[in-house]
């Protein structure tokens, strides 16, 4: 069974640097980190301390919350630090890797039902996987979601293309969507994208719902598919995974053993040669690629990429590291210059739109001071959903709970919005502004 | 030239910090600002409002240059003067570069002040602003009552609300009002519409009447319309009125440049057109007027408030289906006031300034109604 979902809104940002199909290296594992941050309101406990010894698979941390969530190690080697911030908060745990892997065994049994599903989540750290919608949270195993969404692309600028990163592990991604099928009665959604349907090993996968699905950023986004397969009432919730989780947790019934290696795609306009990564979560970022001076690291995309540093370490969630150039240079009469070729703008008050092709060398400037909302007509034309972008985000602002439930927050996380960051010419950090709402919702709803 | 300024003396701190916003505006006039994103997004898109405000300028000047010549012919015809096209444009650019100067410094200087007030950037909506308010009054009015007005529009109207993007009435929309509630023999009438100051010739002689084509309908109908302008003079602008509002076709070129940039809305332009095509057409055939009803488009300041002034993306109604109503009654209720109010022949501006009262309503009601129908649609599906 098949939907088709033709999206008209939204904007592909022609950003610089898209990784070749091809694998550049393989990064042997040397110091693993395993970040608790990675996890939205995981409150972690740890369960080792320096100097234990660990498989890859056996368990890192536990949530303080709900004991039986775990943080699992991707490596198996010796806990060699214990990284601390600001009030003895909790920031990594570092794993020095043994040369010879050895895997904690989970079995290969096909789980039976949802409980025995569950429990192998949630044993083998793969749990965390899951996000719940609303709010974009840790899920919560006592709940049944109406059903379970996975995008199986993503159209977020200069992101790992999954034909390529998951296709010769289909076997590994359909046992996964079997076991995710187990857990609601809803059954598994995946959005399979349009442009490549005939030549996408997705679209073979079997007991689950397809949705074939073109269009613009964002697209690809899972909760941007969500509001249009099945709206997010109140009260209702649904589970999320990304493909590469599926593809882990299925592997993980294959074989028993919990592998999180992935191909990462390392992109942007500064990266002299943009290929894929083979590497675990958790590899120091210089040892995936060479960092250039006056540079931005971040995990993920440009749109909701997370700063990571230069001495960051991949999250768990990251199939893509993008280097931009920190944009601090001040540009003579940009805003007055009739031509700027090397700035897009999607805005027609620019003359990007005479070449449509073309791909730009784009920096971190802001490009502009922050001011009041006067445009927002831009935010609609960004947003394929059903709703008023900037009453939502003036809720948000307003902390008017009862407006914010009316103009939807229980189908957007930040992520849906981010293009909206891009286009206001008032450079609001929409993104923030949605967070801050949805933070809210959660306090206040609890 | 700029960074020798900046550091130390203009900072926190600094002797002159005071002025901050005034020199940071001046800063940014000149070169991006260097800052980088910090959250959110990591790359933005080369727009900002700066480039919005500019384009808008931009569309502005063709009919702030045909209103130039304008002034000229006008007073060189109403006078007999027989001035040739370059003296009636520099005539023209030099009666309106002192509205401009008086408009620019007034408006500036309390938006700059206010700036530093709240401490934020100096915001670019007064470069549009001060740009309309010349284009809307009469050439002759003096120098003080625009000032007065200026302050007046910009202080009650803008800066109370919190700046650009928070007020609720257009700012140079209220700046022609208070003139004309304040100053009533200086804006409206027969004999205002005509620059007569400057000219050495002139000084003792009376003002002659020159009425717009509104007031001449208003009075003697089609036929003494016709018998001083023709539809085309009227489309290309060779009448008395406001600078701006004169040339059809210099405005359209300035929609054309709002439209293609997608700085303003076509569909506010477009059905506040349609709304005052509508009511024209029911005022002739219910006999209010004489006029076709494609008159009511060349004349006054009907186009201009339709294209510059309803379509300000901060005052007018910001959901789709509300830019259609509230563009559609703009224009009714423009031609409403032109046709069955005994007194005052000219509605665009109190038009535009009720429904900018209204706007909020009109969203209001537009999501409500969405809000509605959405959650029947969800609970069916």
């Amino acid at each position: 069974m098949s939907n088709h979902l033709d999206l008209k809104k939204g904007l592909d940002i022609p950003v610089k640097g898209a990784a070749a199909r091809k694998v550049a290296k393989t990064v042997k594992p040397g110091t693993i980190a395993v970040k608790p941050t990675d996890f939205k309101g995981f409150l972690p406990r740890l369960l080792v301390k320096e100097g234990d010894r660990v498989l890859a698979g056996s368990p890192v941390m536990a949530d303080k919350q709900n004991p039986r969530i775990l943080v699992t190690a991707p490596v198996s080697g010796t806990v060699s630090g214990i990284v601390r911030g600001e009030k003895r908060k909790l920031l990594a745990v570092l794993v020095e890797a043994d040369a010879e892997q050895s895997y904690a065994d989970f079995g290969t049994k096909v789980p039976a039902d949802a409980d025995a599903v569950k429990d192998l989540l949630l044993k083998t750290g793969l749990w965390n996987a899951l996000i719940q919608r609303p709010y974009g949270i840790q899920a919560n195993p006592d709940l049944k979601p109406k059903a379970i969404f996975i995008s199986t692309f993503s159209t977020a600028p200069l992101a790992a293309d999954t034909e390529f990163t998951l296709g010769d592990r289909l076997a590994d991604f359909q046992a996964g969507v079997n076991a995710l099928a187990k857990l609601t009665d809803g059954g598994v959604h995946i959005g399979v994208n349009k442009a490549v349907y005939s030549s996408t090993p997705f679209h073979k996968v079997e007991n689950a719902i397809t949705h074939v699905v073109s269009g613009k950023h964002p697209a690809g986004n899972v909760g941007v598919q969500i509001s249009h397969i099945s709206p997010i009432l109140k009260g209702e919730t649904v589970w999320t995974m990304s493909p590469l989780m599926v593809a882990a947790l299925g592997h993980v019934i294959n074989t028993g053993k919990l592998d999180l290696t992935r191909k990462v795609a390392v992109t942007g306009p500064v990266v002299a040669d943009p290929a894929y990564v083979v590497c675990l979560p958790g590899t120091p970022v210089k040892e995936i690629t060479d960092i250039p001076a006056d540079t931005r690291v971040i995990g993920g995309d440009v749109l909701t990429g997370e700063c990571l540093g230069a001495d960051g370490c991949l999250g768990f969630f990251q199939d893509q590291v993008t280097l931009l150039h920190e944009g601090t240079e001040r540009e003579w009469f940009g805003w007055a210059k009739p031509f700027r070729p090397k700035v897009h703008s999607s805005s027609w008050c620019y003359f990007s739109w005479l070449t449509p092709g073309k791909q730009y060398d784009m920096d971190t400037n802001l490009h502009g001071g922050p001011r009041a909302f006067v445009e927002t007509k831009c935010f609609e034309d960004v947003t394929p959903m059903d709703i008023f972008p900037i009453y939502l985000i003036k809720a948000c602002l307003a902390g008017d709970i009862e407006k914010m439930e009316k103009f939807g927050i229980y189908e957007v996380l930040p992520e849906d919005l981010a293009l909206c960051d891009y286009v206001d010419p008032s450079k609001n950090d929409i993104q923030a502004m949605i967070q801050k709402g949805i933070d809210l919702m959660i306090k206040e709803m609890a | 030239m700029a960074d020798e300024k900046k550091p130390g003396l203009f900072e926190k701190g600094g002797k002159l910090y005071w002025l901050h916003s005034t020199i940071d505006a001046f800063d940014t006039f000149l070169r991006v600002p260097g800052t980088v994103t910090a959250k959110g997004a990591h790359v933005r898109d080369g727009i900002d409002l700066k480039r919005v405000m500019i384009m808008v300028v931009i569309a502005l000047v063709p009919a702030a240059l045909f209103g130039m010549y304008n002034v000229g012919l006008q007073t060189s015809l109403t006078y007999g003067l027989d001035w040739g096209f370059w003296q009636m444009f520099w005539y023209g650019l030099l009666r309106m570069l002192p509205l401009f100067i008086v408009s620019y410094i007034v408006g500036l200087a309390i938006e700059f002040g206010s700036s530093q007030i709240r401490g934020e950037e100096v915001n670019e909506g007064y470069l549009v602003t001060g740009f309309l308010i010349p284009l809307i009054v009469p050439v002759d009015v003096p120098l003080w009552m625009l000032a007065l007005a200026v302050a007046f529009s910009v202080i009650f109207v803008k800066e109370v609300f919190g700046g650009t993007g928070m007020n609720i009435w257009n700012p140079a929309l209220v700046a022609r009002a208070f003139l004309f509630f304040s100053y009533p023999s200086s804006m409206s009438g027969s004999s205002v519409w005509v620059s007569k100051t400057w000219v050495g010739a002139l000084k003792d002689v009376d003002a002659v009447s020159a009425a717009t084509p509104l007031a001449i309908a208003h009075d003697g109908g089609l036929a003494a319309l016709e018998a001083k302008y023709s539809f085309m003079d009227m489309f290309y602008g060779f009448i008395p009125g406001s600078t701006g509002e004169t040339s059809v076709i210099a405005i359209l070129i300035g929609a054309l440049i709002l439209v293609w940039t997608g700085v303003a809305s076509w569909k506010i332009m477009v059905s506040s057109i349609a709304g005052g095509l509508l009511v024209g057409w029911l005022g002739q055939i219910g006999g209010a007027t004489e006029l076709p009803c494609y008159y009511q488009l060349v004349m006054g300041g009907f186009l201009f408030g339709s294209v510059f002034m309803a379509t300000d993306p901060v005052t007018a109604a910001q959901t789709e289906t509300g830019k259609w109503i509230y563009g559609f009654l703009v224009g009714a209720l423009a031609v409403v006031v032109r046709l069955w109010n005994p007194g005052y022949m000219e509605g665009m501006m109190l038009a535009i300034l009720f429904m900018n009262t209204m706007a909020p309503l009109i969203d209001h009601c537009v999501v409500t109604a969405h809000v509605n129908r959405r959650a029947k649609k969800v609970k069916t599906a």
